[in-house]
């Protein structure tokens, strides 16, 4: 059977993208925002996940105010990545595994998760900025090392769903991983945030103790976490902070115990603080 | 029953929601037209015309014709399509944040390089109120 063995929470600043793209990232403004993921890449290369399943938000690139699902899961045999204004991020098309991603639709559904299924679809910086930071670099006409499930999940328009929400989504793809009958690993990527603010006059807010007790959590009490209302994260880690919802998705999905094997956490990437974490279930 | 939002007391700060979602519509899927090259090219080679095809209101459209950034927003923007018209002038997001902080680019990225804007005494309005900022 297939299972999920951990889960990982990374920033996706579409500059870390630009970073690598131009090949900029041992520029000393990069540096040390890099360095905190050479031990990630590592420990990805030895964890050797099948499949990604990659929470993560679109930015009016797939889904614009047209059409706007609170959770949309690709379904599709492959997603490109998205011209987002600056042509498409030179990186290899992600292949899904497309039997399990039908067969995962089909049990969030039936488990009362109304999800949204994406027979086509492209890819932002949202989803290829985790990948290029976990599997490093990859041309154009490379290959992603593992199959990539993508969930999106709406942050853009308030109200995003609840962390409630999201963790308890975490359990039930869980158990559509755990129904799904082949021998694969799967490792689950939350992204985005941690505190930033893009906006108005209050953009640049960082709040460094608020993002370091979000990753304390993280470990010691999930569940707890989950039920911090919308209203402390745009007040605490700025209006697009309200991102970090799509954490518990991945906390939802790992046992109630966990270790965490890694952290890394820097100022400034763009407007952001970058959040990083690597949680492995103790049971696997 | 009306809407209760607990969101509107955060100073500098504009939460899209359903309802601005509705009033800024127009405006907004004007900006998303911009992330292709070919409505960049059509917007550039002349912007009144172009905008006549997204009716927005008198105001969204001056200040789309303006620049105005914050107005955008006031006026039902969402920064993350507001940013597409600033990349198309050659605007990236941390300048972009330089002008609507009025900081400017320079004093802006210093801040951000120093550790960013502390949440205190930036969490409330009334903060902003008791030293004349908003």
């Amino acid at each position: 059977m297939a299972r999920i063995t951990a889960g990982v929470g990374c920033s996706h600043v579409p500059a870390i993208g630009v970073a690598m793209d131009t090949k900029n990232t041992q520029a000393p403004y990069w540096k040390p925002c890099f360095a905190g993921f050479e031990k990630s890449r590592k420990w990805m290369k030895e964890a050797n996940a099948d499949v990604i399943f990659l929470v993560y938000n679109d930015h009016c690139t797939a889904f614009d105010a047209s059409c706007i699902p609170t959770f949309a899961l690709g379904c599709a045999a492959e997603f490109h990545p998205a011209d987002e204004g600056w042509g498409p991020r030179p990186v290899p098309v992600v292949k899904n595994h497309q039997k399990m991603a039908s067969h995962i639709a089909q049990s969030l559904i039936l488990d009362e998760f109304d999800i949204t299924i994406m027979n086509e679809m492209e890819v932002d910086h949202g989803l290829t900025v985790p990948l290029s930071l976990m599997f490093g670099e990859h041309g154009v006409d490379d290959e992603w090392p593992a199959l990539v499930i993508p969930l999106c999940v709406n942050v853009v328009q308030y109200p995003a769903p609840t962390g409630n929400r999201c963790y308890n989504l975490g359990k039930a793809i869980r158990l559509a991983v755990e129904s799904y009958d082949e021998d694969l690993n799967v490792v689950i990527f939350g992204t985005g945030g941690m505190s930033h603010q893009l906006q108005y006059k209050r953009a640049g807010l960082i709040n460094s103790e608020w993002d370091a007790e979000f990753l304390d959590r993280l470990t010691s009490d999930p569940v707890g976490l989950s039920q911090m209302p919308h209203v402390e994260y745009l007040r605490e880690a700025g209006s697009e902070g309200v991102e970090m919802v799509m954490w518990h998705v991945m906390r939802g999905s790992l046992d109630d115990e966990v270790r965490e094997v890694h952290r890394h956490y820097h100022v400034p990437a763009s407007n952001t603080a970058v959040g990083h974490i690597i949680l492995e279930n103790k049971s696997s | 029953m009306s809407t209760k939002k607990d969101y509107e007391d955060i100073p500098g700060t504009f939460i899209f929601d359903a309802d601005r979602g509705r009033e800024g519509y127009q405006l907004n899927r004007f900006c998303i037209s911009l992330r292709l090259q070919k409505n960049r090219d059509e917007f550039n080679a002349g912007e009144e015309a172009y905008l006549d095809k997204y009716p927005m209101t008198a105001e969204q459209r001056e200040a789309v014709l303006k620049r105005e950034w914050n107005e955008m927003l006031a006026l039902g923007g969402n920064i993350y399509y507001t940013s597409k018209l600033a990349a198309n002038d050659g605007i990236n997001f941390q300048e972009l944040a330089g002008i609507m902080t009025g900081m400017g680019r320079e004093a802006y990225r210093k801040m951000m390089l120093e550790g960013g804007r502390s949440p205190e005494g930036n969490r409330y309005k009334h903060e902003w109120d008791e030293r004349g900022e908003n």
